[in-house]
């Protein structure tokens, strides 16, 4: 299958729509919906237990074009967070005591008030991560980057599907492992990842393909041991992510004639353990427009909350949004599954 | 029926259960204690499954194996260095009967 290195938008594909995903996955397939799923594991609703997540996605420019992306993101994407949104998350975040901000993107560092976000957050106190593709770090017009995020304590959360460098490139694009290994060298050098620094750097793994993750625990060591003998480098901790059946997967899961497939493996792995730990019991996600989600799936697949919550990012509320219902799809299935899967990992 | 093997029977594995729950029971007991983690991992377990399945060429197992050897975390070099085991030691095997040809010939020739 040929590869493609295009956004779907640029593409001009139907499935760019966020319409015409959600018809897709809610369009039968012989499995059944999400909903009554969860209602035979649980009778009670899926609803926020409090907000200890503020994720903030500043949009879907990016440096790389990733098969299994599922913003869409691209060099191309020109939706993209302006200062006064910013502002106005960092005026929600005052007000609250959300003690993280996860900042993704697109490659979140990209946008203009990447590090307005970060100084901000951190000068109130708060956790910041920055979901990182690596590769940015690399660009001249970044030079400084990295010596930015280390300077601010940010815990980097950097992608890198695997330690083949096939497979990351089948995924990311021809060349990023190598670029991924001079930028993880790049972070070892300022203390990212090496003990007693205080500098985190995590990895996410997601499969390159139409599977399941591996288990975390022994994927965690595998990823140690290779990166340390073969390249040297040290990180902190490694989480699994499954692959959300939406947008560019979802675009490679029909044309390689694997959707049925994955989404018969995803239902037949569903864990009511997962199901209760799901991450947006506990985030609040920001889009570029200033919009609220459940998660970072619900805002690509335009899925607001649930009426009668504040619904914009100025209007934040707290106490309104922290017990609001979870507003829930097919597509939720690729949480639930298995370990179960969130921005943080494997759930269970 | 116009195929022998159909990638749809996998999935209806469990139905030779109906003749004899028992000892399906017993065989399932069985195959999930081999396959979980123990002196070998449930990663190293799967590469084997795949290499036994190429050496007794069973489509069913090599559709299940490939797929759980990925799901575990295997990539395909290593998912193909396990298949060129399976065809080292068939290859072998055949080969290592020729000694049994030649210990004939030389017993029966001149």
């Amino acid at each position: 299958m040929p590869v493609q290195n295009r956004s779907l938008k640029a593409r001009g594909e139907a499935l760019a729509s966020a319409a015409e995903q959600v018809r897709v996955l809610q369009s039968g397939g012989g499995f059944p919906r999400f909903e009554e799923t969860m209602a035979r594991a649980s009778p009670d609703p899926l609803g926020a237990a409090g907000i200890t997540v503020l994720q903030i996605n500043v949009g879907k420019l990016c440096n790389q074009t990733c098969r299994h992306c599922h913003v869409d993101a691209g060099p191309n994407r020109t939706e993209s967070m302006t200062r006064e949104t910013a502002e106005q998350c960092m005026a929600a975040l005052a007000r609250s005591d959300i003690p993280t901000v996860d900042i993704t993107g697109g490659a979140p560092e990209l946008n203009s008030s990447f590090r307005y976000l970060v100084a901000e957050s951190r000068r109130l106190g708060r956790r910041v991560m920055d979901r990182c593709n690596l590769s940015v770090l690399l660009l001249p017009a970044q030079a400084d980057l990295a010596a930015f995020l280390a300077q601010h304590a940010v815990e980097i959360v950097a992608s890198l599907p695997s330690i083949a460098p096939a497979q990351t490139d089948a995924q990311r694009g021809a060349g990023v492992f190598g670029k991924s290994i001079e930028a993880l060298r790049l972070l070892n050098d300022l203390g990212y990842g090496r003990e007693g620094s205080g500098l985190l750097l995590n990895l996410v793994t997601n499969p390159v393909g139409a599977f399941l993750p591996a288990s975390q625990g022994s994927q965690e060591e595998r990823f140690r041991q290779r990166l340390a003998a073969d390249h040297g480098i040290a990180f902190n901790h490694l989480y699994t992510i499954t692959n959300m059946p939406i947008s560019r997967f979802l675009k490679f899961l029909l044309e390689s004639g694997n959707y049925e497939g994955y989404m018969r493996r995803l239902v037949e792995a569903f864990n009511p353990a997962a199901a209760r730990s799901v991450m947006c019991r506990t985030m609040l996600s920001v889009g570029w427009d200033g919009r609220l989600y459940d998660c970072d799936f619900n805002q690509m697949l335009e899925l607001p909350l649930v009426p009668g919550v504040p619904g914009h990012v100025r209007d934040f509320d707290a106490a309104a949004l922290q017990a609001r219902r979870i507003v829930t799809g097919n597509h939720c299935y690729g949480c639930t599954a298995g370990a179960g899967s969130s921005c943080g990992g494997a759930t269970t | 029926m116009d195929t022998y093997y159909h990638p749809k029977d996998l999935a209806h594995f469990a139905d030779m259960g109906k003749g004899n729950p028992a000892l399906w029971e017993k065989f399932l007991a069985y195959y999930g204690a081999v396959f979980a983690a123990g002196a070998l991992t449930e990663r190293e377990k799967s590469l084997i499954a795949l290499a036994v399945a190429h050496a007794v060429q069973c489509p069913y197992c090599i559709d299940a194996y490939t797929q759980a050897s990925l799901e575990k975390g295997s990539n395909i070099e290593e998912m193909t260095e396990a298949v060129h085991v399976a065809c080292a030691i068939r290859g072998g095997a055949s080969l290592v009967h020729g000694v049994q040809m030649r210990n004939v010939a030389t017993k029966i020739s001149m």
